[in-house]
């Protein structure tokens, strides 16, 4: 007899939260398995951080149906959330407290003893690159210390899930490069990751699965590569510079689609040889040949308009 | 959110010891400037109308101006201390530091947050009684064993106050919105309240509005019992500070849910 396939990690149906009049969801259904790693892209406003705390049983649902490890949210989210980690959007550490501290505090409100707890903390500080900072003050962190030590935390409870809320927004190129190293261990060792980006680079090198959000609505879902072939041509040509209406007009032909945004070209193709040999011929133009990515698929979804 | 789920009376739970902890904790590390704080103003105010209008006054109701002011100095010092926790200090966990937020994203409810820092804010606020407790002894102004009853009434007054306190950071913006509470409902309380003098002093009708007042009914307790009387009617004002404990502990729960849980 073959095994039951294993209860997702996160299962929701026809999720919708109105704010007043506004709606923030408007029917999302998600299904994510056991070690699974989905990101949620959008522009802000999309619904991204709504659909997490639903999820968690933070905030309740105007409709739908939540199941997060297999419990029923939010009725029983509160037991559910017990094996759950979560790395919030703004930076909650304790500022009173010393890096240890934070640990120990967070972890007694999962129940543990504080013997247990102190025994975890010099692995959850090695892990976060935090070693010889237990008895540091808060303030003494850099942004990416303490991103790293809100990482430790949600690992306090040895979490089966882990949700993130944009866990590497301002933080800089060494600093998300280490999160992501650390992120994908966590996914090594078969946890489920559930985290937000409006980093296109971010989502296509961590998620196995993503889903791309705009008006409280999932709006494409897949692997990375599957969107990127799905959705867009496979070479981009970005071209801008002085001169840049007079060679799109004489190379037209060239590309099958333009994309316009302000003085810059996208030229999408399955071949874009031709405009590229084309536009070296120009002196004044400056270009770009890349293949495509998930940004791509983004702005071709979501569009280019800014959302603020 | 649920109309059922909004007014529904909130629980007690055990989980409410870490949020204590974690307050208790922080308030280790800063003990020292946080106990004078407590003890400096107070100590000052009844060393000063003490000493400087005792010698004008003489006695009153049988004992000196200094231990009828002592009295009262316990009841309010403990309401500023609860309430200054339950204001201030709450609503930087609640809204700046965001430490509520992260608290809930464990397995705990915001009711065992709230009740967390109701017992906290009026565990401060009992210190702060006790501290004056110790200073009134030391000068032999407290009667055993009944002065223990005072401590008692204190640690009621704290959870009343610190009760109230909390619904009103539910209501909060900023800090500058303590200010109203602060000066239009605690400042004349205790004006009304009988801390400096007797409350037959006022006319009937703002008499009348004093023994409605929470302040109130904790100095007609801690007083006598400080000075080894016993109070008139001493269930009767036990009950009404537990009335305002119990019925302002439900106003914040409720405040609190309508603003957090959307």
């Amino acid at each position: 007899m073959r095994a039951a396939p294993p209860a997702p990690a996160v299962s929701a149906r026809g999720l919708r939260k109105r704010f007043g009049a506004a709606e923030a969801v408007r029917g999302v259904d998600l299904e994510i398995a056991p070690g699974e790693c989905y990101g949620l892209l959008g522009p802000n406003g999309a619904g991204k951080t709504t659909t997490l705390r639903l999820v968690l049983g933070l905030a309740e649902p105007d409709g739908g149906e939540i199941r997060l490890l297999g419990l029923p949210v939010p009725a029983r989210a509160r037991e559910a959330r017990a094996a759950v980690g979560v790395v919030p959007q703004a930076d909650s550490l304790d500022p009173d407290f010393t890096v240890a501290e934070n640990l120990l505090v967070y972890g007694r409100y999962f129940g543990l003893r504080d013997a247990a707890i102190r025994a975890r903390v010099p692995a959850l500080l090695e892990f976060a690159g935090l070693a010889g900072r237990a008895d540091q003050p808060i303030r003494a962190l850099s942004g990416g210390m303490k991103r790293r030590l809100a990482l430790a935390r949600a690992l306090v409870n040895d979490p089966r899930l882990l949700v993130m809320d944009e866990p590497t927004t301002g933080l800089d190129p060494q600093a998300r490069h280490l999160v992501w190293e650390r992120l994908r261990r966590l996914a090594l060792e078969g946890r489920t990751l559930l985290l937000t980006t409006h980093f296109m680079e971010e989502a296509e090198r961590l998620c196995s699965r993503v889903a791309i959000m705009d008006g409280g609505r999932i709006i494409a879902e897949g692997a990375p590569r599957e969107l990127i072939a799905r959705h867009i041509e496979p070479q981009v040509l970005e071209v801008h510079g002085p001169g840049l209406e007079r060679w799109l007009a004489r190379a037209r032909g060239l590309v099958p689609r333009v994309e316009r945004a302000g003085e810059t070209a996208f030229c999408y193709g399955t071949d874009v040889a031709a405009a590229l040999a084309d536009v070296a011929a120009e002196p004044d133009l400056l270009y770009l040949h890349r293949p495509a990515n998930l940004e791509d698929v983004f702005l071709k979804l979501t569009g280019r308009d800014l959302r603020d | 959110m649920r109309r059922a789920r909004l007014y529904a009376l909130p629980t007690l739970s055990r989980r409410l010891v870490p949020v204590w902890r974690r307050n208790f904790l922080v308030w280790r590390k800063l003990a020292l400037p946080s106990i004078l704080g407590n003890l400096a103003d107070p100590l000052l105010m009844l060393f000063g109308l003490g000493y400087g209008l005792g010698a004008v006054i003489g006695t009153l109701e049988g004992t000196s101006y200094f231990a009828f002011l002592a009295g009262g100095f316990l009841a309010s010092s403990t309401m500023y201390a609860a309430t200054f926790e339950a204001l201030y200090s709450a609503f930087s966990r609640m809204h700046v530091q965001r430490t509520w937020e992260a608290i809930v994203n464990a397995p705990m409810e915001l009711e065992d947050v709230l009740a967390g820092e109701w017992l906290w804010a009026a565990t401060k606020g009992f210190a702060a009684g006790a501290c004056m407790f110790a200073v009134v002894s030391a000068l032999g102004l407290a009667r055993w064993p009944a002065a223990l009853g005072a401590l008692a009434a204190v640690g009621l007054v704290g959870l009343a106050f610190a009760a109230l306190g909390l619904a009103i950071n539910a209501l909060a913006t900023g800090y500058d919105f303590f200010n109203y509470y602060l000066t239009l409902v605690l400042t004349p309380m205790m004006m009304l309240s009988g801390v400096f003098f007797p409350v037959e002093q006022l006319p009937t009708a703002l008499a009348a509005l004093a023994q409605a007042l929470p302040l109130y009914h904790g100095i007609e307790l801690v007083r006598p019992l400080l000075a080894g009387r016993a109070p008139q009617a001493p269930l009767a004002h036990a009950a009404a500070l537990a009335a305002y404990a119990l019925v302002g502990y439900y106003l914040a729960a409720v405040l609190t849910r309508r603003r957090l849980l959307v």
